[in-house]
């Protein structure tokens, strides 16, 4: 008899679980194997037995986690067996070596776990690749009519005006230092802003390891000692922090898709909020149910009341797994 | 439509006055007429627009999109104008653009059966943000915190003209006020308008030591009344009541309007008076504001005018004659009401004399004593020297620090908001804010205090330990149902950091009570 998705993929404590193949993927607690889509930390934790991921998502837990953080690891590298599931990781467009893990068992439906995924353009990281499949696995962070992500360049924009409109401010933009961060950087680059741009202590090691893989991020200087740089970038955590006193009248700001929302954009007390997200907008998220074609979508985390609805709308089967321990969107 | 809603979105995130007088600046500078003159009129409130109801808006917004993802959506974002803003469908022709001066236009011009189409055609013709602009001018809920004082200042910004200037032609011209923006970039001066507001003079602080080596007989001295700075104007059949920044404010007050019977512009404090008790700046308070007041409200709480100068009577522009001569003027003039009086000069021959005065005021209301050179004309703005206010002592209590919220702008990073309370029994009750009073080096003391005694966070606010006293200085006090203490302060700040003094000894809430 040929099993059911919920009998290959299913919730567990852990996390989610395949059983064909024995393995967890982006498990919230320490097991035997896991399968990692990227390396932010609510998805990459330490602890297991063995990880498999991309390559870039590797170096980036050891870059953050130490390299001990698992007994042993794998590089992803074209379809891979595993018990009894092949299992192959495609490009998600989310940050650098992030991946959606297409689980294809030997008889049975294809499952898609989507990870983060983007599918807006976005320099530091290879595009959104479409994953032909039966059962779509999506997170659903911004599952509602009311995200819609203007172009980032747009808001790269907003950020170097008000840099032009205020010459004697330093303008201080709060970002996740794993791709928001050198994404921003990215962007202000590519918006005509050459000169060099601050950056807290906590960015340096992952901005670093971009430029190894070849991600052209310009002059960077520490923040600490930033000469003449107006842009400073700073993991929002540091805004409460006495890190920023060391600023004189800054400009507040922070990228996040969130951002559309002006009390979260208040709550942050922010005085230019930016809307750059690294996720797939309302927009997006029901485009990418229509391209792939799914006969059941299953949410991962965010506001899926939202997307179950129009799933109901669109006449496409949809559950919620309600994993509980990914952030909204963990910037 | 793109650079107002720009605008807009800057204004309503920009906590500093300098950056939002830059920002208002830029935009009259680089925004073409005539939207840039809406702009103006809608960002300080004079312009009537057609009002759209919450319930209209949201049976635009049901036609359009599913109910059960629309109140979710809702529930999420939690602002209407916001929620449909952001969820309304994009459409092909939102490149179209609409501009300020069209949006304006259609919703002054269009009438209340029309109106729901022409929302949604607008609607559809704007990207999201602009919708959001467009929705909160048409539900009359702009809050973007721009006086008439700050606008006129961002006009007159790296321009010829003076920021005072400017508010005396504005008010003779209507939006798009063509003529007033060809004349702040050197055009030729607009024809004066018709009962303008005058630019008000102001007073400066002083104490006795500055008053030490003045000669009395040089000044004349009336008390300060804790009212409302206005200028009456009647001139051209025109009737109008301003604040001191040049608002008008007379929908609030017909029955002050209804008795200026005279032809001539009078400067003098608006109170509420009953007979001849001048009642307390909270009665007065609640007929700000309002849009119409009825019947009841102007019998139980009748305003009235109490002069003390006098600019301009029957054609005449007095302002360039000394105080002296105003005030015989002022004096010699008819005001036939019983709602208008002129505050009387107060006699002293030293400034001790006064002093005694000034400490034993015969009503509540009196919060000081102003000092005015007789020799002086009537200037525009705050000159050091011809006014002086010598206020009444603030009232102080001892208080313990409560809780704490991060500053903005050139307080990033400090906490610098704070609220204090006063002992109940065993608790302490919150009965205030303060955001000022103390000097760069104590807001680092205090933050440094802050962050080593929190107890615990609610999202940007932290909870102290409630240790340190600190000397809170206020200029009046109100009964208040709304406050848990039952009263509020106005003006409070913090005047001294009391390290040395131990929490239990701070003050008492009865202490507060009995000097209400
Ligand atoms: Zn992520
Ligand atoms: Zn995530």
């Amino acid at each position: 008899m040929t099993p059911r998705a919920e009998e290959i993929v299913y919730p567990t404590e852990a996390g989610l679980y395949c059983a064909p193949g024995d393995f967890h993927i982006d498990p919230l607690r320490p097991v035997a194997r896991a399968l990692v889509t990227h390396g932010h930390s609510d998805h990459a934790r330490p602890g297991h037995g063995a990880v498999m991921a991309t390559r870039q998502t590797l170096d980036i837990m050891a870059i953050r986690l130490g390299e001990s953080f698992a007994a042993s690891r794998q590089i992803a590298d074209g379809p891979t067996r595993i018990g009894d599931v092949t299992v192959s990781f495609h490009p998600a467009g989310h940050v650098l070596g992030s991946a959606q893990i297409l689980i294809t068992p030997d008889r049975g439906p294809r499952i898609l776990v989507s990870g983060d995924y983007c599918r807006t353009p976005n320099p530091v990281c290879l595009p959104w690749e479409p994953v032909a499949c039966d059962v779509f696995i999506t997170e659903a962070t911004f599952g509602l009519p009311v995200f819609r992500h203007p172009d980032p360049r747009t808001e790269a924009g907003r950020l170097v005006a008000s840099m032009a409109e205020f010459p004697d401010r330093p303008h201080l933009v709060g970002v996740y230092p794993l791709g928001k961060a050198q994404r921003v950087i990215a962007l202000a680059r590519a918006a005509g802003h050459d000169a060099p741009i601050a950056i807290h202590g906590a960015l340096k090691r992952l901005c670093d390891y971009h430029a190894e893989q070849g991600i052209d991020l310009g002059p960077l200087v520490p923040a600490t000692d930033p000469g003449e740089a107006q842009l400073v970038l700073a993991p929002p955590s540091a805004f409460a922090s006495p890190w920023v006193q060391r600023f004189r009248d800054p400009v507040l700001s922070y990228a996040s898709g969130w951002m559309t929302v002006r009390a979260r954009a208040r709550q942050r007390g922010v005085e230019l909020p930016l809307v750059i997200s690294d996720h797939v907008d309302w927009p997006q998220l029901t485009a990418t149910i229509r391209d792939l074609g799914p006969q059941e979508v299953w949410i991962t985390h965010g506001t899926e009341d939202g997307l179950m609805r129009w799933c109901e709308i669109e006449g496409i089967p949809s559950r919620p797994l309600r994993l509980v321990g990914y952030e909204d969107e963990p910037e | 439509m793109k650079a107002f809603a720009r605008l807009l979105e800057r204004l309503a995130f920009t906590p500093g006055r300098n950056a939002k007088l830059t920002i208002l600046s830029h935009y009259f500078r680089d925004t073409p007429d005539p939207d840039r003159g809406y702009a103006l009129a809608v960002l300080t409130g004079t312009l009537d627009l057609r009002q759209v109801s919450p319930s209209l808006l949201k049976r635009l917004a049901s036609e359009r999109v599913d109910e059960q993802l629309f109140r979710l959506s809702y529930d999420f974002v939690g602002d209407l104008a916001e929620t449909i803003a952001l969820i309304w469908p994009d459409e092909a022709e939102a490149d179209a653009g609409v501009s300020v001066a069209q949006a304006v236009t259609l919703l002054r011009g269009t009438g209340k059966i029309a109106l729901p189409g022409v929302i949604a055609d607008l609607l559809d013709r704007l990207t999201p943000p602009e919708r959001l602009a467009l929705l909160k001018l048409a539900t009359g809920n702009l809050r973007v915190g721009v006086s008439a004082r700050l606008a006129r200042m961002a006009l007159a910004m790296d321009t010829p003209r003076s920021a005072d200037e400017i508010g005396e032609i504005w008010h003779g011209l209507e939006p798009p006020f063509l003529p007033l923006f060809a004349w702040i970039a050197g055009g030729p001066r607009p024809d004066a308008a018709e009962a303008p507001f005058r630019p008000v003079m102001l007073s400066t602080p002083v104490t006795p030591e500055d008053l030490a080596p003045l000669s009395p007989g040089d000044y004349l001295a009336e008390w300060k009344w804790d009212g409302i700075r206005v200028q009456a104007v009647a001139e051209g059949g025109l009737r109008k009541l301003y604040s001191r920044t040049g608002e008008e404010i007379g929908a609030a007050f017909p029955d002050i309007i209804e008795d200026m019977t005279w032809q001539g512009a009078v400067d003098g404090e608006l109170l509420i008076r009953r007979d001849d008790a001048v009642a307390p700046f909270a009665d007065l308070q609640k007929r700000l504001g309002r849009k119409q007041v009825g019947r009841a409200m102007l019998q139980s709480h009748p305003a009235a005018l109490r002069l003390y100068d006098i600019l301009t009577w029957e054609g005449e522009d007095l302002r360039a004659l000394p105080l002296q001569e105003r005030r015989e003027r002022l004096e010699a003039a008819r005001f036939d009401s019983p709602r208008i009086d002129l505050s009387p000069l107060l006699p002293f021959a030293s400034w001790d004399d006064l002093a005694a005065l000034r400490a034993a005021p015969h009503a509540p209301v009196i919060e000081g004593v102003m000092i005015k050179r007789r020799d002086a004309p009537y200037i525009a703005g705050r000159p050091r020297g011809p006014w002086f206010k010598w206020k009444r002592d603030p009232m102080v209590v001892d208080a313990v620090l409560l809780y704490a919220q991060s500053g903005h702008g050139k307080r990033s990073g400090f906490y610098s908001d704070f609220t204090f309370g006063l002992w109940d029994g065993e608790d302490l009750v919150p009965v205030g804010k303060a955001y000022f009073g103390f000097t760069d080096e104590e807001l680092r003391e205090l933050d440094r205090f802050v962050r080593r005694n929190t107890v615990q966070r609610f999202g940007p606010v932290r909870q102290l330990a409630p240790s340190l006293v600190v000397e809170v200085a206020f200029e009046g006090l109100n009964a208040s149902p709304r406050h848990r203490s039952g009263l509020a302060m106005r003006f409070p700040r913090i005047s001294r950091i009391r390290w040395d003094k131990p929490a239990g000894e701070a003050d008492h809430l009865a202490t507060l009570k009995a000097m209400l």
